[in-house]
């Protein structure tokens, strides 16, 4: 079967350990956010202010702000953009990501 | 807005409006303010009863426009940096309060249950229960609406119609003359070129301002929070750039910054030594804000008259032409006291206050 | 060496690669600013490194182009000519009161340590993204634009599902959908709201462009080989499912560019790819002050702005694509090293490029009369349709602001419903907000082309006016 990896050859190091909410997604060296998430079957990590609706990757390229996420107590993260780290802490973004 | 408030109380008194704007509605300066409905910052004198009478309208209103216009009775906090800063702010209070204002001193422990943000180390400061806030252009639209008048929007008046004895009988506009026994300029920061039109002297100049809005926050800034020294800024007559923080959130979750004030002309061109200014003393009033991020600016143009008092009311020298400009920064604050006492001297009633202040034929010709 | 002009190229897509190479290769001291972490720009957008992908241009088109690109940049920068800043995040260009330029960026993905640059002379070389109308249903998670499914395909070798339906109108939606076939996707209709065929009957434009007779026969054996059904004059009318994409409703489109009742058809899916053309980002060259054609930064046939200083190359001055932008890169950097070094530029110099440089204009302008959002669009957006992904303004309510407030442009819609005011700056609902408003989109005014730290504000530039 074919996938993106196999396609262009990748031969990336080892997966490593992220967690979402809690609970634990395998990472790809090089993957950003919005990647493993969608590696691991995950399409939103956030809520709306006002509606509550969920949302992810949109425009995919950093311009939309759909995918905000907070990212080891960080919020409003774009997951297009942000490279993951082992051990990072992943948490599905509510409203404006700030608590009060 | 103040066109808007003229519009409605006109109509209300019984009058058939008609309201041109060669722009949209709100694309003046009401669509670059932050919707100021303020009393602490005014000394004692003819503003501040026109911004006390124009308050009590606001909150008559608000029954009728409340949420539609965001509509926050949420009051304002000035906070003095010092404690010789304090004193002077108190003093002005206690006069303040002698002219009818709800001035509350607040010591420094009280200020932090009033906004608990607020940078550490500061003497106090005084509440003004009686400040608050509306979106301006909701607020210019929604009165418009309700006035029924006729919007004529993206007309430009090109010229006044005089009858026989010099009396107004309408404006010519690019599409279009419109007949009227009355016409009143509420043409804000182009309120000079109007009143020209009509062969008279208005010196209303532009005062730039720009405002710097954040990403949305949770409410963390309670009140309309401002720098002892806005007051003196709002008074002065420098055409150099001055800039106090004035911080305040709103029901859509933004921050909003202010204030600076350059006489420029109307440049709008994006100045960053002058955002940098108002950044740098949000964030020493509110510390929190140096990681918040600002999503825009907007400027705008203050329309302001040489003594820093708005023209209302009807022009001696010209029949049939009233004034309701030059408001400066307070014109959404002041609009439905303008437009309550235009109603009344259209109507040929006694106006609740006394437009002598605010006689549009104040200024001397020669000073053009 | 300092004591070189130095020139700032903002951008390291193809328009700015060529720019750098071209002034380079002329004596110019060039810092190439990227926000990526790798050069090519979306069109050459590269895989992480840390994914070590060994056969890259298995994504990819004209990877020759992008060799020489690639190869050139990096003997500039061996040599010293050229330093590529990575990772930097440029939210404004200022003009120095003392004469040239300081641009400020900030660093990483984070976007929160910031970072000052003087600079001679700009180009401004930032690119497009893709424009997206709205319609029932295009909020749900697994509905994402055409390029930036490929962005994430291209970057980091990711897919937000098994099955996509690729949609909308224009060239991109072609390489996007073969693309993620070649993925191992099943792409089970490509919905184009164009006929493609219309355009061989165009055939001024059409024969002057060889290559791209070729290129669009050689996706159509592509679409064949991987069983994606090209459905042309349809258009989705809505996406179904409740916390993510499960379905869509596509529908044929009459001669007027209505739907065509009793077409539509429902196709399951977990991902919809939905793409209707592309804008320039030209916030920085607005606030310098550029001047503005519509949504394009005006362009001299050098690649000057009309601020001295600034010049701009590639989708910022007009959607073109990759060759064109290469095409404009090579002029911008050939004026800008002559006009740093105090000559008078010959643009035979770069007679080649221009020649290019006029044909492919000319066939994009051709293009773009054929790949068009079917005619009444906006009849798709339902009065509960989100409108402004941003701040929730449904299309009902921006139609309110138009019906019953007198708005009538796309500022006082967004002064009296919030509608662009949230953190994308209108530049997702831009359009829509545009159409139903019943006016054309003119660009706004966004001061700061990224967000930025009050605490970064309040000291940006303050050496400078000391």
């Amino acid at each position: 079967m074919s996938s993106p990896l196999h396609l262009a050859q990748a031969e990336p190091g080892p997966a490593f350990r992220v967690t979402l909410d809690g609970r634990e997604i395998e990472a790809l060296p090089g993957q950003t956010v919005a990647a493993a998430l969608w590696t691991a079957g995950v399409t939103s990590w956030r809520t709306t202010r006002d509606a509550g609706r969920p949302r992810g990757v949109f425009c995919g390229i950093g311009v939309c702000f759909d995918c905000l996420v907070t990212v080891n107590d960080r919020p409003n993260q774009r997951a297009c953009l942000l490279p993951l780290h082992p051990g990072d802490v992943i948490r599905t973004q509510e409203g404006t990501g700030h608590d009060d | 807005m103040v066109g808007a408030a003229c519009a409605l109380y006109a109509a209300r008194a019984g009058l058939d409006v008609t309201l041109v704007d060669r722009g949209p509605v709100a694309g003046g300066t009401t669509g670059a303010g932050e919707g100021n409905v303020l009393v602490s910052d005014k000394e004692p004198g003819p503003e501040l009863d026109l911004a006390l009478l124009s308050g009590r309208l606001w909150a008559e209103l608000a029954r009728e426009f409340g949420d539609a216009v965001e509509y926050d009775a949420k009051g304002g906090v000035v906070v003095a940096s010092s404690p010789g800063g304090l004193t002077a702010l108190e003093r002005f209070a206690t006069e303040q309060r002698a002219a009818g204002v709800v001035a509350e001193p607040v010591a420094g422990d009280v200020l932090y249950d009033l906004e608990p943000h607020l940078a550490p180390g500061l003497p106090g400061g005084v509440h003004y229960p009686q400040d608050r806030q509306v979106m301006p252009a909701l607020a210019a639209a929604h009165l418009a609406r309700a006035s029924g008048a006729r919007l004529l929007t993206g007309h430009t008046v090109t010229g006044v119609l005089r009858g026989p004895g010099g009396a107004v009988r309408g404006v010519r506009t690019d599409r279009g003359d419109l007949h009227a026994p009355a016409v009143v300029n509420a043409a804000g920061t182009w309120g000079g070129d109007l009143a020209a039109l009509a062969g008279v002297h208005l010196p209303v100049l532009p005062r730039r301002g720009f405002v710097l809005v954040t990403e949305p926050l949770p409410r963390r800034v309670h009140h309309k929070v401002y720098a002892a020294d806005y007051v003196a800024d709002v008074a002065s007559d420098s055409a150099a750039l001055q800039t106090s923080p004035v911080v305040e959130g709103t029901a859509a979750g933004p921050i909003l910054i202010g204030a600076s004030r350059e006489r420029v002309g109307f440049d709008r061109s994006f100045s960053l030594p002058v955002v940098r200014a108002l950044a740098a003393g949000a964030t020493l009033l509110f510390p929190f804000l140096s990681d918040v991020r600002a999503m825009r600016s907007y400027v705008g143009f203050r329309p302001y008259l040489p003594d820093h008092l708005p023209a209302i009311g009807p022009d001696s020298r010209v029949p049939g032409l009233y004034h309701a400009c030059g408001h400066e920064g307070a014109g959404i604050g002041l609009a439905p006291g303008t437009g309550h006492l235009i109603a009344q001297a259209l109507t040929d009633k006694t106006p609740e206050l006394d437009l002598t202040p605010f006689r549009p034929d104040r200024f001397p010709e020669e000073a053009a | 060496m300092t004591d070189r002009p130095h020139l700032a190229v903002l951008g390291a897509g193809p328009a700015g690669l060529a720019a750098t190479a071209a002034a380079a290769s002329h004596g110019v001291r060039v810092t190439l600013l990227d926000a990526a972490t790798r050069a090519g720009g979306q069109f050459y957008r590269q895989p992480a490194a840390e994914l070590r992908a060994r056969r890259p241009q298995a994504l990819h088109h004209q990877w020759r182009t992008w060799e020489r690109l690639r190869d050139g940049l990096r003997a500039y920068v061996t040599v010293g000519a050229v330093r590529h800043l990575t990772d930097h995040h440029v939210w404004c260009v200022e003009r120095r009161p003392s004469g040239g330029l300081t641009v400020h960026a900030l660093l990483g993905p984070e976007q929160e340590d910031p970072v000052e640059m003087r600079a001679d002379a700009v180009v401004l070389a930032t690119g497009g993204y893709e424009k997206v109308l709205p319609f029932p249903g295009w909020t749900l998670p697994g509905v994402v634009t055409a390029g930036g499914a490929q962005a994430m395909l291209k970057g980091t070798l990711a897919l937000s599902g098994r099955t996509a339906v690729v949609a909308g109108t224009g060239p991109l939606l072609l390489p996007v959908a073969t693309g993620l076939a070649a993925a191992g996707v099943e792409v089970p209709a490509l919905v184009e709201s164009a006929d493609p065929k219309a355009f061989v009957h165009r055939t001024r434009a059409l024969a002057a462009q060889p290559g791209k007779v070729a290129e669009g026969a050689r996706y159509a054996a592509q679409l064949l080989r991987h069983r994606v059904r090209l459905l042309a004059r349809h258009t989705v009318v809505e996406a179904h499912g409740t916390d993510r994409v499960e379905a869509v409703t596509v529908a044929a489109l009459d001669a007027d560019g209505r739907v065509r009742p009793g077409t539509s058809r429902r196709i399951p899916c977990d991902t919809l790819a939905v793409g209707h053309g592309m804008l320039p980002h030209t916030d920085l060259a607005e606030t310098l002050g550029c001047r503005l054609d519509g949504t394009d930064v005006h362009v001299d046939d050098e690649q000057r702005t009309d601020v001295p200083g600034v010049w701009a190359a590639g989708e910022t001055t007009g959607i073109g694509g990759a060759a064109l932008s290469l095409a404009e890169g090579h002029i911008a950097g050939r004026s800008a090293a002559a006009r740093l070094h105090g000559t008078e530029p010959d643009p035979r110099a770069w007679a080649a490029a221009a020649k290019s440089r006029t044909r492919l204009r000319e066939f994009f302008a051709a293009l773009g009369t054929v790949y068009a959002p079917p005619a009444h669009w906006t009849e798709q957006i339902t009065d509960d349709t989100v409108v402004c992904r941003c701040e929730e303004v449904t299309g009902g309510t921006v139609r309110e602001a138009v019906a019953e407030l007198g708005a009538g442009d796309v500022r006082t819609v967004k002064l009296l419903t919030r509608a662009g005011m949230g953190w994308c700056q209108g530049r997702v609902c831009g359009p829509a907000v545009a159409g139903l408003t019943g006016c054309g989109l003119t660009p706004s005014r966004r001061p700061f082309a990224r967000p930025v730290p009050l605490g970064v504000l309040a000291r940006a530039g303050e050496h400078e006016d000391q």
